[in-house]
């Protein structure tokens, strides 16, 4: 049994957590030990602004947030129902001046995300003791603050940031290559001593077991390799590099503050990763549960109809936009549905008769099995690939809208299926953000910096990424290059430190460069 | 107690003050706050600041959506927040979108751009007769029946005639007993507002600019309506000639040829003389335009506002949104011509962000 902890909690809400964990238990989910805070709105507003953590550390960024919240919040324009994190054990808060009810339905919600915290594959690699982390973060940059000011280090911060989104989302799963150690110089023009290819062998033996001639020719040979080593000039990185911020911090001139500063913004950068790329999925199966857990267990009927007014307020979808937890919530229990009924394998996706498809029931009952393991394996990416279907698309009546150039509008585009599924893949892949690795960094073996965008025929914004290489050039303090394409033309954007350029590349380009020289 | 959110927040108010790390400025964007009215999404006025990352742009961008539209249906603006899912990633936070209404909005917008309340006009008193229900009397609907006092004379009959039982205190009111409220008539100081809009409709005028012009009106009408008691609103659009028209030609119309801005200042000006004497009004001016006038009618334009519309009105406003055709001359002229006029406020709105920082400039006069 799970240790419940009274944290403020007052009596009538403990008995709703105990109540809702014992049937969340006994609907197979599996949860870490779950910590509900109650707050009030505006202490609620403060942690939701320092994304969770009640001990982060300060940047004006948060202060923002929470202005919107609580601003937000005293006119009356939106309220944060609760705040769950992936630690262990599980903190959630809610909210002191909401009704029974929604407590009731927070807190089903909760277990619900608390589960797939523990479960799903994608944050098996987080660090579930966030809280203390964050904490320790927070420390360290105040005393880099105290000790190098607070401007100084806080305008560092704000370069990490710029710059938060270039890591490789799969490299916790991955291992790409080994780490570089910065203090291991092993090799580096050592003179080899042992000779690995002689056989152990009793003195009197040695001469015919290794014999001479054949060791002289092998270290010849080992000799001219190295020496081929050598003169081959070494790439860094060896492969273009996805994690730009690891790449940073292996070859950087960074300060020891620094240097660790740089560190915290990336590791919480893959700390929140995986909660960007499960969104759809992680709210559909907190809603799912909350939804089953409320309607077939923990509700009165008095609550009902309030139950259904918040329900449907957090499942509503604005016309022209998709709600992450309407997608989640209905594609589960649409693969629910198709597996206790056997409407999935070959034999289905051939079939053509609609009556057939329709009235289709093996009665296998295999859907809550089924989506207890979606939950485990899937992202949002291979989530939308697997199940979305073209009977949901149609039946949830989804379409995909594009950007019309000329009237700067968002327009329908379409309601096929496939040009549906293309976009909405896009818009998840890599958060919707664009990849970009490091391909060299020491381009033109000048120490500068050649970053490479793979361009997936959606441009990038110019004004930004201009200002982002200057970020960029704070932290390598050498030229820095972006590799892109603009309006189909492959295109260089520089940044020396002084000036931005933007020149096309390739082709017969040098006639007419063009160069939009920017003051810095 | 000071909390840690404290700092980071002041940092940040500091920062949009421009007090420090100036190089983040260029970043602070308005209107991140959306509230609704009526059907309508209203962006609230929030600073924010966004740091620079890689990112797409809206070119080729796209999404999907979910609900009714055929194929090339406009489903919104690019710049207004992204489409689509991704927004924001942070786990489990609901957020919920309430209704406004135009009362909550003029407060949150006099205190988000600290605007003085307006001071009407002492001249300017129509005398109003509102009831008021202050009165008692014996008679009247058992609706209006004065709970306490009924009670205490009834409490004081039944002692005087000896029929109270502390024991048992049952208090039985009989007819003589009841007490009604009543209502008296107190003559009240109404303040009455015409409020003038004038643009310019010429072939130069985008409608990009009347974007602006809409969304700096309804903010306008939503303040002065929280100010005054009755608020009436016309319309003026002018190119070589003017016309007052009703709301929706206003900001439909589309004109093409020249633009003599003294043909509105004249109709405007005929408009106030036969139906809202000065007298009996607050009358406030606004004026959108690019800024292109024909040459000779600019000295006219001074003329007519200075002996006629800026003495019988509270405020004139010109606001010059920019335009890629208009020279934004006009500007520059009213600003020389009237230097330190009171009444008279100008502004150029450069784009949609511009509007709020025109609002101020407008309305923070308090007049």
């Amino acid at each position: 049994m799970s240790i419940v902890n009274t944290h403020n909690l007052p009596d009538d809400l403990r008995a709703i957590q105990l109540e809702t964990e014992a049937h969340a238990r006994a609907y197979g989910l599996d949860f870490y030990d779950t910590i509900f805070e109650v707050l009030d709105y505006d202490e609620l507003s403060e942690i939701a602004a320092f994304g969770g953590f009640p001990n982060r550390y300060p940047h004006w960024r948060f202060g923002m947030e929470y202005q919107q919240l609580s601003k937000g919040y005293r006119y009356g324009l939106q309220k944060i129902y609760e705040m769950v994190i992936n630690n262990d054990p599980c903190y959630a808060y809610l909210l002191r001046c909401n009704q029974l009810v929604d407590q009731k339905l927070v807190m089903a919600h909760v277990y619900g995300h608390n589960d797939f915290f523990k479960n799903n594959v994608w944050f098996s690699q987080t660090n579930r003791k966030m809280m203390d982390e964050t904490a320790n973060h927070g420390n360290r940059i105040r005393s880099y603050m105290d000790r190098f000011g607070e401007d100084v280090v806080e305008s560092f911060i704000d370069s990490c940031l710029s710059l938060e989104n270039l890591i490789d989302i799969y490299s916790p799963f991955i291992k790409r290559r080994d780490e570089i150690d910065r203090y291991d110089f092993v090799g580096d023009g050592e003179p080899d001593q042992g000779n690995p290819s002689k056989f152990q062998s009793k003195d009197y033996m040695d001469a015919f077991v290794n014999p001479p001639a054949v060791l002289k020719a092998e270290a010849k040979k080992r000799e001219s390799e190295r020496d081929k080593e050598r003169s081959k000039p070494a790439s860094i990185p060896e492969r273009p590099e996805r994690d730009v911020l690891l790449f940073l911090l292996e070859h950087a001139p960074l300060k020891a503050w620094q240097h660790d500063v740089l560190a915290i913004v990336r590791e919480e950068a893959y700390y929140f990763a995986p909660q960007g790329q499960t969104k759809i999925m992680n709210e559909g199966w907190a809603s799912f549960w909350h939804s089953t857990i409320m309607t077939q267990k923990t509700m009165s009927p008095s609550e009902l109809v309030d139950y259904a007014d918040h329900h449907s307020g957090t499942m509503a979808v604005q016309p022209g936009r998709l709600n992450p937890y309407k997608l989640g919530i209905e594609l589960l229990r649409d693969i629910e549905e198709r597996w206790n009924k056997g409407q999935f394998g070959p034999e289905w996706e051939e079939c053509d008769d609609y009556d057939a498809r329709r009235r289709w029931n093996k009665e296998l009952g295999l859907g809550r099995q089924k989506i207890f393991e979606v939950r485990k394996v899937h992202n949002d990416v291979t989530f939308i690939d697997t199940f979305l279907s073209v009977d949901f698309c149609r039946r949830y009546r989804l379409f995909s809208f594009r950007h019309n150039d000329q009237s700067d509008l968002y327009e329908i585009e379409s309601r096929e299926f496939k040009k549906i599924k293309e976009r909405l893949l896009f818009n998840l892949t890599n958060f919707g953000q664009p990849i970009i690795r490091v391909k060299d960094g020491n381009h033109r073996n000048r120490g500068e910096m050649y970053l490479e965008h793979e361009h997936f025929g959606v441009d990038l914004r110019i004004d930004h990424a201009q200002d982002t290489l200057r970020h960029l050039h704070r932290l390598w303090t050498r030229p820095v290059h972006l590799e892109t394409s603009v309006d189909g033309r492959s295109t260089l954007l520089s940044f020396d430190g002084t000036d931005h350029t933007i020149r096309p590349l390739g082709g017969s380009s040098h006639e007419s460069e063009h160069k939009d020289r920017r003051r810095a | 107690m000071v909390r840690k959110i404290d700092r980071d927040a002041n940092r940040f108010k500091q920062i949009v003050r421009g007090k420090i790390k100036s190089d983040l400025r260029k970043y602070i964007t308005h209107g991140e706050l959306i509230g609704r009215t009526g059907g309508e999404f209203v962006s609230i006025p929030l600073p924010q600041i966004e740091i620079p990352e890689f990112r797409y742009g809206s070119k080729n961008r796209g999404g999907v959506g979910q609900g009714p539209g055929d194929v090339g249906t406009p489903i919104g603006r690019a710049g207004d927040g992204e489409p689509g899912p991704g927004a924001g990633d942070s786990p489990g936070e609901h957020i919920l979108e309430v209704e406004l209404t135009m009362d909550d909005l003029a407060q949150i917008l006099g205190e988000e751009l600290a605007l003085p309340n307006i001071e009407p006009k002492g001249r300017a008193n129509i005398i109003e007769e509102k009831d008021r229900y202050t009165g008692i009397r014996q008679t009247g609907p058992e609706s209006l029946r004065h709970f306490k006092r009924t009670y205490k004379k009834a409490l004081k009959r039944q002692i005087a005639s000896n029929s109270y039982d502390p024991r048992e205190p049952l208090v039985i009111p009989i007819r003589e007993d009841k007490l009604y409220r009543s209502w008296n008539p107190i003559a009240l100081p109404r303040f009455n507002a015409a409020i003038f809009y004038l643009m310019d409709v010429s072939g130069s005028m985008t409608d990009d600019q009347k974007e602006i012009v809409r969304a700096e009106a309804f903010w306008i009408d939503a303040w002065l309506k929280s100010q005054y008691d009755g608020v009436t609103t016309r319309y003026i659009i002018h190119d070589a000639v003017a016309r007052e028209v009703d709301e929706h030609t206003f900001y439909h119309t589309r004109e093409s040829g020249g633009t003599r801005i003294s043909s509105a200042y004249n109709l405007a000006n005929k408009i106030i003389d036969e139906e809202h004497p000065p007298i009996d009004w607050n009358i406030y001016l606004f004026h959108f335009s690019d800024g292109d006038n024909w040459g000779e009618d600019n000295r006219h334009c001074v003329s007519l506002l200075r002996d006629q519309l800026l003495p019988k009105c509270n405020l004139f406003c010109y606001g010059q949104v920019e335009s890629p055709y208009g020279s934004g001359e006009f500007y520059r002229e009213l600003e020389e011509a009237f230097e330190d006029q009171e009444n008279m406020a100008l502004s150029e709105i450069r784009n949609k962000e511009g509007i709020y920082d025109s609002i101020k400039e407008f309305l923070g006069r308090g007049r």
